[in-house]
């Protein structure tokens, strides 16, 4: 390692490997956006980048200097002996933007990886500092790509029809002139498909669950988290334990059982299914937040004559708003996404949640248009409410451990 | 001398309170009993009983009354029939009686011998009858006046049935056939491997990738809300959604990734993600991954929030470095969640479904105990297989409950 820790040796290695992440980004990102043929030059990537990396680390160019610099290696690219390597059929401006916009990026992020770092013998925190810089910006670049590109394909491949998508499946360009005809799939979906039953159903069942559970879990997290009674220790690892039961194990027999009571292909089995699975995770996410009230409050309702009840009605619920927020957020979530216990249970298109109703789009003789404007539809609203929402989920999530 | 000592046993107020308890938590005992333990209990009753899908409904009499020959005028000869017929091919009813009563104004003139007509009131006593049986019963009758008045015919009447078909979900048949189809050759190992396969490596890439994500988004900058928001996506979509959006992605004709590989060089011809082994499980744990390591980031990142910057700035002045920092400080201070986490996330990658399920389906050596439950269940119709996996997997969730609840009694929190 100490071989590493010198400004002329470190310079160039960060450099160059930088540059392969970011030739790297900047043809995927223009690949995916154009359909052009854009790929990276490892070898060239590594050449220039350390080449770069070492003036930059030895400070042998003032400003003017790096702008020449970064110039020159657009115009190595656009000769085709740079880092970043564009297909014949690539328009000019696409290729001269991929150019500059990697050439711009690459000079100035690998500056603010070495700035801090000396050009000769360096401390280990120096050294330590640079990698940290080199490492941060790839998990940037490494964790939004991975993120975003899955859900990026999803939304642009609805916007497409099945013979451009077979031409070339990179070509995510969305033709704007086609104007409202882009969402015809949408259209589709909501006229021929019965998507509007299923986002009504699927709404009223979230909403019904969330109510239901609440309902359920109040009383019971209360009585775990503040009453003294034998047995609750080992009630609320029960809780735990039960939240650990595969609902694969529990479908079977609840197939078996809603078959032959005629409970199966009704909303009605749905609903007496779903608050079952979610009290006892809200249960126990409440039960953490009722312990964290102070009790003197409590107490002191039951002194003035509140009975239990009316203390939890009158004192505890409006202080844990935040908690039920949370909570209810969370358990719409799992309702909103359930898909095993749908699948199974309904067969009646008249009947099917949104992930039943998508289930049942991904068939050879439907558009996969279809099918990614299905997953579009269920998506939005639940990230819609998540972004709104995202202080209360992020604290409900963490304030009890949470299945998925 | 008397001795002081707290008060033993339990007084009026602590009686109240625990009744008060147990009411409030009666409700949801009851449905998690309905929902949870009756089905378990299910479970391991289905897993010792030959059943299979078609025995689901128990056998039962299929009657269809009719009317033929004429019946439009007075004085007309008709015949009253009754088809009756086993559902099952295999199962005996035992038995079978039908009553019905006859319309006004047909008088029927020859009763079967297993027959009693009383006034109108018909009664049939057929006795057991045979898997596979079926039979006709036919009652000439004339037709008077009043059937005519009246619009009432022999269908329009249900004839009662009755009789006992032995239900296979409820005698008295037991067999261990579900086991040992389960436990039999080299099947059972290699879906545990590929069992534990996705489950150490998906659980273990998630807290990794976790870990990252989190250290990344330690400290506070512009735009750090949107991107926690952002790094949570994968794990708040619903499952089928992004599930699918990976099958078209990495799909080997007109997936965008093998378009991406061919131009960049990767590889020559287009690659089947999720059609062949080994590569099928290998995309199904970095599936496993890229939806779990949202949640893992949120905990550690909770947990990184809490930890006092004090000793950073200790450790600073002492000249640690940052990722001597990292491994003296951070670490230790971490390892409660992240064993916490691991052990956690373990169980349910375990116990997971779905993704499996909707990627591959099981096929191309992706197969899980979990979709063997529903392999067996449902593509090969045999319940009791089905629950016989399903046992199993019981069997070694308990294990690691086992272990989780000791470790976790030590490790507060969570």
């Amino acid at each position: 390692m100490s071989a590493l820790r010198y400004g002329f040796v470190i310079g160039p290695l960060l450099g160059a490997l930088w540059m392969v992440v970011l030739s790297t980004t900047v043809a995927v990102a223009m690949s995916f956006s154009t359909g052009e043929a854009f790929r990276p030059h490892i070898l060239l990537s590594l050449l220039w980048g350390g080449i770069i990396g070492y003036t930059i680390s030895q400070r042998l160019g003032d400003f003017w200097g790096e702008v020449m610099g970064t110039a020159s290696l657009v115009i190595l690219i656009l000769l085709a002996s740079g880092p970043l390597v564009v297909g014949p059929e690539a328009s000019a401006f696409a290729s001269i933007f991929a150019a500059t916009a990697l050439s711009v990026a690459f000079v100035w992020s690998v500056h603010v990886i070495l700035d801090d770092m000396p050009a000769k013998a360096l401390t280990r925190h120096e050294f330590e500092g640079a990698v940290i810089k080199f490492l941060t910006g790839f998990g940037y670049i490494f964790f939004t790509a991975i993120v975003l590109i899955p859900f990026y394909v999803m939304v642009l491949t609805s916007l497409k029809n099945q013979a451009e998508l077979i031409q070339n499946p990179l070509d995510f360009s969305v033709d704007l002139s086609k104007g409202w005809d882009l969402f015809r799939s949408y259209d589709e979906l909501f006229t021929q498909f019965n998507f509007g039953t299923y986002l009504v159903n699927s709404f009223l069942i979230s909403v019904l669950t969330v109510f239901i559970t609440l309902l359920f879990a109040v009383p019971g997290a209360y009585a775990v988290a503040r009453l003294r009674f034998k047995g609750r220790a080992a009630f609320s690892r029960s809780i735990l334990l039960i939240y650990m039961v595969p609902m694969i194990v529990l479908a079977l027999p609840i197939y078996i059982a809603f078959s032959m009571t005629g409970l199966r292909n009704s909303l009605v089995g749905i609903i007496m299914i779903y608050p079952v699975t979610t009290i006892p995770v809200a249960l126990y996410m409440l039960q953490g937040y009722f312990r964290g009230l102070p009790a003197e409050v409590e107490e002191a309702g039951l002194m003035d004559g509140l009975s239990r009840l009316k203390v939890i009605w009158k004192i505890t619920l409006p202080l844990s708003l935040p908690a039920m927020a949370s909570v209810s957020l969370y358990v719409f979530m799992i309702a909103w996404n359930e898909f095993l216990l749908a699948f199974m249970l309904l067969d009646d298109p008249s009947k099917f949640t949104l992930t039943r109703g998508i289930a049942s789009l991904n068939s050879s003789e439907i558009p996969r248009q279809h099918l990614m404007a299905g997953s579009v539809v269920a998506t939005v609203p639940i990230m819609a409410l998540f972004l709104g929402l995202e202080r209360f989920m992020t604290k409900g999530l963490t304030a009890g451990s949470v299945k998925g | 001398m008397s001795e002081t000592s707290p008060p033993k046993g339990t007084g009026p107020l602590a009686r109240i309170e625990a009744r008060l308890a147990w009411g409030l938590l009666a409700p949801t005992i009851t449905a998690v009993a309905l929902v949870v333990l009756l089905p378990l209990l299910a479970i391991f009753w289905i897993s010792v009983k030959p059943v299979s899908l078609a025995d689901l409904r128990a056998p039962e009499v299929v009657l269809r009354e009719d009317i033929r020959g004429d019946d439009e005028a007075v004085g007309d000869q008709a015949t009253i029939r009754y088809r009756l017929r086993n559902s099952s091919q295999e199962q005996p009813i035992l038995g079978v009686t039908f009553a019905d009563t006859v319309p006004e104004g047909l008088t029927i003139t020859e009763v079967d011998p297993r027959c009693t007509l009383d006034d109108r009131a018909l009664r049939c006593d057929l006795g057991d009858i045979e898997g596979g049986y079926r039979e006709s019963l036919t009652f000439p009758a004339i037709v008077a006046q009043p059937y005519l008045d009246n619009a009432l015919r022999p269908q329009d009447s249900a004839a009662d049935v009755t009789g006992s078909a032995s239900n296979v979900l409820t005698n008295a048949t037991f067999t261990l056939d579900n086991f040992k189809r389960v436990f039999d050759g080299a099947e059972f190992w290699s879906v545990f491997w590929v069992t534990m396969f996705y489950t150490v490596f998906g659980t273990i890439g998630a807290l990794l990738f976790g870990l990252f994500a989190a250290l990344l988004l330690n400290k506070s900058f512009k735009g750090q809300g949107i991107l926690r928001g952002l790094y949570l996506f994968p794990y708040v979509s619903p499952i089928i959604a992004v599930a699918f959006a990976w099958i078209l992605l990495f799909d080997p004709f007109s997936g965008s990734a093998n378009a991406l590989l061919i131009q960049m060089g990767v590889t020559q011809e287009a690659i089947n993600f999720f059609g062949q082994r080994p590569l099928a499980l290998i995309m199904v744990t970095i599936f496993e991954i890229w939806r779990y390591f949202p949640l893992s980031f949120l905990f550690i990142l909770a947990r990184m929030q809490s930890i006092d910057t004090d000793m950073y700035e200790a450790a600073d002045m002492d000249g640690a470095s940052p990722f001597q920092q990292f491994w003296a400080l951070s670490v230790p201070q971490l390892l409660g969640i992240l064993s916490v986490l691991f052990l956690l996330r373990f169980i349910w990658t375990f116990n997971k479904f779905d993704d499996i399920f909707l990627l591959t389906g099981g096929n191309a050596g992706t197969r899980t105990l979990t979709v063997n439950v529903y392999e067996q269940a449902f593509a090969v119709s045999n319940i009791g297989a089905g629950a016989a996996v399903a046992v199993v997997i019981f069997g070694c969730l308990l294990l690691f409950s086992a272990f989780f609840f000791k470790f976790i009694s030590r490790e507060e929190g969570l």
